[in-house]
């Protein structure tokens, strides 16, 4: 179940040229700003807009290919959608919601209603099957619309700014459950964001786009230490670890290298995010209170703003943003022994 | 400045109550209420039974319910595709097309009554070629309804074209990756998103053609059973012999409208 896409579109100017290789049982993030031509590369996966050229090929069978004179509607592509703001449909029932694509592929009313009902309780939704979509919560709407695009078992689940519509506090619980979710689902999968930390959560692979083209292709880690392109460094702006927490709040991460975080005592698979402001730089081991320091070596100094983005090659890497005085004093230039120093307090460890 | 003010409020002294638009208002609402009032204090409220259950009254009824349910069916058949046409599909004379639909609602419906015999009249351009197929319209129950159609489908047409454009169309593509084609998305999707809309227009559309009388009458003619429909029942009695079935008449299509009021209240009438 391979998806082998060539994507050309052309539109009033904007060039969308995109080439992109999915195995199943992958998940591929695609991030990059607004009108870098994701949700356009959706679009087209997904049969709502036409190439201009290019090849669209899943698991064998094309979908689209204007030069061989192949279009294959929306309707008959086996492509699950979820779409940014879920975009339940308000008049049905959050059962009917799930049904609606087994109806439409022909099921009896019978059978579509009892495989959406057990869609909706594998999403642990179970007994919220007469809720209207105002009714349920944005966790609750997101997961009735994952289950409504897999409940016809796609070939390929498109996934479009899926939490971009969540408050800050639910979006870390329902990320986590998206994950979970998406691993249980067998076929290709692509996620829209335009967060690092949901890519780097939900993807095995980043696809970074930036004016119609791919910017950068790689893991999440890979995206994280060595950006290539000034919007790929903003994007990466955080730095985020993945690891293993044990009861006192130590995490041995899983690139090496081991980091304290706070308010964290729970053991198990984490994450750890640090934000680059919060990471400081010193020629000599420091004596104060950041409870996590380690030695490295300066590979890249670059301004941002009035400050400056330091990438450190160590065990674990980061990448600091400090102060114009503290690159005088610290004296940091390529190739610099330095000290990192991260007091426990900022760095953000939840599970993973 | 503000200080001031709050002195003002707070020591209870209101606002000078603003006079002259109140007492011009007062005379505005006056001017709907005096005419209803008229209509409630004329009625013959004990013989009223008596002169709706005469003949002619049944059959103005009737063929008054008939006609304007009629009207309304077509004006759904061919008014919900022509405002999804006009909201969705971008073509060359859009524009001029917008204006021929909205015309009926502003032009005086005696004259519609008139283009109407000149097209479908048995000289008509139309109208000929329907007679030689045995079809005739003038001074029928048909040319009834299709005038009745002409003046009232605006009213389904641009309520349902507003709602068409407004609703949210990434709502039909959702529908359509989940398997459903055009057809199942308008029917399951589309339709249900502007049944407001529709339910609202559909009224409106059929309380303009229950109201009918300049286009009728002109098209149609005045034949009882058969064209006299129940405004036109109202005017020839009103002018002849007996008032005072024109008066419970009237008070019939009143309490109709009133009924069409209170059912889209929640939409247009909502006070705020």
């Amino acid at each position: 179940m391979t998806l082998a896409a060539k994507v050309r579109i052309e539109l009033d100017g904007f060039i969308l040229d995109v080439e992109l290789t999915v195995d199943p049982g992958q998940t591929v993030a695609i991030v990059g700003p607004n009108g870098a031509g994701k949700t356009t590369l959706l679009r087209a996966l997904a049969g709502l807009r036409g190439l201009s050229a290019g090849r669209i090929e899943l698991d064998g069978i094309v979908y689209d290919d204007p030069d061989a004179g192949i279009y294959i509607p929306p309707e008959r592509r086996p492509v699950g959608v979820m779409f940014q703001d879920n975009l339940l449909f308000p008049h049905l029932t959050a059962l009917e919601n799930v049904a609606f694509g087994l109806r439409a592929r022909g099921l009896s009313r019978s059978d579509a209603r009892r495989r959406a009902e057990d869609w909706l309780r594998r999403v642990g939704l179970d007994g919220k099957g007469r809720a209207r979509p105002r009714e349920l919560s944005g966790g609750q709407a997101q997961r009735v619309a994952l289950a409504r695009a897999l409940a016809s078992d796609p070939a390929m689940l498109l996934l479009d700014e899926p939490l971009a519509a969540l408050d800050a506090t639910t979006r870390n619980e329902v990320r986590r459950d998206l994950r979970r979710h998406l691993t249980t689902f067998a076929g290709v999968r692509l996620v829209i964001t335009h967060d690092p930390i949901d890519a780097a959560v939900l993807a095995d692979r980043v696809v970074v786009l930036d004016h119609g083209r791919v910017a950068q292709i790689g893991t999440p880690a890979e995206i994280t230490t060595r950006p290539r392109t000034p919007w790929v460094a903003e994007l990466t702006g955080t730095n985020l670890f993945r690891g293993t927490a044990d009861a006192d709040g130590r995490v041995a991460l899983d690139a090496g290298g081991a980091i304290v975080g706070a308010d964290h005592r729970t053991p198990g698979p984490v994450f750890a995010a640090v934000h680059p402001r919060s990471v400081s730089l010193h020629r000599e081991k420091p004596e104060g209170s950041a409870r996590n320091t380690w030695p490295g070596t300066v590979v890249a100094v670059e301004p941002v703003g009035d400050r400056y983005r330091i990438s450190v090659d160590a065990t674990p890497s980061v990448v600091a943003e400090v102060t114009q005085g503290a690159v005088r004093d610290v004296g940091l230039k390529e190739g610099t022994p330095v000290w990192i120093a991260i007091k426990a307090t900022e760095v953000d460890v939840y599970p993973a | 400045m503000s200080r001031t003010w709050r002195r003002a409020r707070a020591e209870g002294i209101p606002d000078r109550p603003p006079i002259v638009p109140l007492a011009i208002a007062t005379v505005g609402a006056l001017l709907f209420a005096l005419p209803l009032l008229g209509l409630l204090w004329r009625a013959p409220w004990g013989s009223a039974w008596d002169v709706l259950n005469t003949q002619p009254a049944r059959d103005a009824l009737r063929l008054s319910l008939v006609t304007s349910l009629s009207a309304t069916g077509v004006a759904i058949v061919l008014g919900v595709p022509l405002a999804w046409v006009q909201a969705r599909v971008s073509y060359p004379g859009k524009r001029f097309v917008r204006a021929l639909t909205t015309l009926p609602m502003v032009l005086p419906p005696v004259v519609g009554g008139v283009a109407l015999l000149l097209a479908l009249g048995r000289r008509g351009i139309v109208g000929s070629q329907l007679d030689k197929v045995g079809v005739n319209l003038p001074f029928t129950t048909g040319g009834a309804i299709v005038a009745e159609t002409f003046v009232a489908m605006p009213f389904l047409v641009l309520t349902l074209e507003a709602a068409f454009r407004s609703s949210d169309r990434r709502l039909e593509d959702a529908a359509r990756t989940l398997g459903a084609g055009r057809f199942t998305v308008f029917r399951r999707v589309t339709l249900p998103l502007v049944a407001p809309s529709l339910i609202a227009g559909i009224v409106l559309c059929w309380a303009r053609a229950l109201g009918e009388f300049g286009a009728t009458i002109t098209f149609a003619g005045n034949l009882q059973g058969t064209t006299q429909t129940l405004p036109l029942f109202v005017y020839i009695k009103l002018e002849g012999s007996n008032p005072d079935s024109a008066i419970v008449l009237s008070l019939v299509l009143l309490v109709i409208s009133l009924v069409v009021l209170v059912a889209l209240r929640d939409r247009w009438l909502t006070a705020r």
